[in-house]
């Protein structure tokens, strides 16, 4: 993608292409860790969605329906707040596949 | 039309504000622009200003309310002064990166330690680098006009770009002069209506202001915003000779009292400028062909303009009423000696700190440093770059 240069830029940082977070792919910060969806345990409480900093819980219908890896830092929020007595959620060691990353 | 009003230069900033009634006002009171807020607080009670009166828990909340008012569309105005100004510094790069148009009115006044509520110019003069505009008074009716201009300036589109007044703390903000104050409908007239260009209330469009910029985009955004102070100096100009036409007191970036054939030059920022006016009367008395330049803009720095009414003379004094430790010399000293430094007749030039922490300048203090220029000028030798008026050695 072709870079602005700073004439061609909107004022005072304004982005006006909203949302284009989109194609950040904050997942690939993840490292070593990753959580892991445990649907017979989910509750569909939504505290998992609610307190993801990424949006990466992913919701089909109006149930909990997984976790997008592509947005998922890998922080734990989500198994932190998970209510159920048998968590729903899990943080579970990850390889980290350098090769797979730089696709 | 036109009244005479006896006001110091807190009231004369208030009754600016007043006139302009600026859709958010934030400001946390201090020593000695205390009275700035208060006299706002005092208008917005009597229903004299429809503006949101904002009263946060510190300095720093009242520019992220300005910077939060601002971004929503609004015109935003704050008061501080010293410490105040300094707990806003974080603010004050946030408030001109996003090229915010916030007026900000400062009664200067000396940084801590030690503890000192007097006027010198230490606390603007460390925002010097924040990327405000700066505009320096020399008294209250210098406040006034500059107040109004100043929200000409920051919100023309080309500019953009937050403006400090800065009014010397106590010798401005605690004395009462007889200011011209103008009419409330033509100042209205003259200020305008703001238009903001990404107001986050326009609900129509979708954007983000402030986003994080990586390595790829900080330089040019940072570039971006420098264009906006860089344009400014036509709209100073512009907006000064439109205040003469309509009010009568037109305003450039310096103002030359007896300099066109003087030999020596006093350079002097703010109140000063009024004593060392009937200082350069008596040494013209004297013989001496002396004269004063008082810039009135110091960010953007008017170096051209500084640089061709000096470059002539033989020797100027350059007085700064704050420090620079470890620097060559005081902020304007810096200034100026670089404006000149390619012209190849160019005058010797000295240094003088003076009045820090409000102490007092006198005639006899501007002749000391006059007598000093003579020497400097006869001899075309310099014993000391960087001098100390008025202070006990």
């Amino acid at each position: 993608m072709k870079k602005e240069t700073w004439r061609e830029l909107t004022i005072g940082t304004i982005n006006l292409n909203a949302g284009n977070s989109v194609v950040n792919l904050t997942g690939t910060w993840r490292s070593g860790r990753k959580p892991e969806f445990r649907p017979e345990h989910c509750i569909h409480c939504f505290f998992c969605w609610l307190y993801c900093p990424h949006f990466a819980i992913k919701v089909e219908g109006e149930k909990i329906a997984g976790i997008n890896y592509d947005y998922c830092t890998g922080c734990g929020l989500c198994a932190e707040e998970c209510p159920t007595k048998e968590k729903a959620i899990v943080m579970v060691p990850e390889e980290i596949k350098l090769a797979e990353r730089r696709k | 039309m036109k009244t005479l009003k006896p006001l110091n230069g807190n009231q004369s900033i208030a009754e600016a504000a007043r006139q302009i009634d600026p859709d958010v006002i934030a400001a946390y009171p201090i020593t000695p622009s205390t009275a700035v807020v208060e006299t706002i607080a005092q208008f917005k009670a009597d229903g004299l200003i429809t503006g949101e009166f904002v009263c946060p828990e510190s300095e720093h909340s009242a520019m992220s309310v300005c910077i939060g008012a601002a971004a929503a569309g609004g015109r935003v105005m704050t008061a501080t002064s010293s410490q105040g100004l300094a707990l806003m510094w974080e603010m004050l790069y946030i408030a001109a990166g996003l090229r915010l148009p916030i007026v900000a009115a400062i009664a200067n006044r000396a940084l801590s330690a030690p503890i000192n509520i007097h006027g010198d110019h230490s606390d603007t003069m460390g925002a010097r680098d924040s990327g405000w505009i700066q505009i320096y008074s020399e008294n209250c009716q210098e406040a006034y006009d500059n107040f109004i201009q100043a929200f000409r300036i920051a919100e023309h589109p080309d500019v953009r770009t937050p403006v400090l007044v800065g009014f010397d703390g106590f010798i401005i903000s605690h004395s009462t002069e007889i200011v011209e104050v103008e009419d409330d409908e033509e100042v209205r007239q003259f200020v305008g209506e703001y238009l903001p260009l990404y107001p986050l209330l326009d609900t129509s469009r979708r954007f983000t202001v402030g986003p994080i910029d990586f390595t790829d985009y900080y330089f040019e955004h940072k570039r971006n915003q420098i264009e906006g102070i860089e344009n400014s100096p036509r709209i100073i100009e512009q907006v000064g000779q439109e205040f003469g036409q309509r009010f009568g007191r037109y305003y450039g970036f310096i103002d030359a009292y007896r300099l066109e054939d003087a030999e020596l030059a006093i350079v002097v920022m703010g109140s000063a400028a009024g004593t060392c006016k009937d200082a350069i009367d008596e040494l013209r008395e004297e013989g001496l062909k002396i004269g004063l330049l008082k810039p009135r803009v110091f960010r953007p720095f008017p170096h051209e303009i500084i640089a061709k009414a000096l470059k002539d003379k033989l020797a100027v004094a350059v007085l700064d009423r704050s420090s620079s430790p470890g620097a060559f010399g005081a902020p304007l000293f810096n200034e100026i000696r670089s404006a000149l430094y390619d012209y190849e007749k160019r005058p010797k030039i000295i240094n003088y700190i003076y009045g820090l922490g409000g102490r007092d300048i006198k005639i006899e203090h501007f002749k000391e440093a006059a007598q000093n220029l003579v020497k400097i000028a006869t001899t075309g030798r310099i014993d000391s770059y960087v001098g100390y008026l008025n202070l006990r050695e």
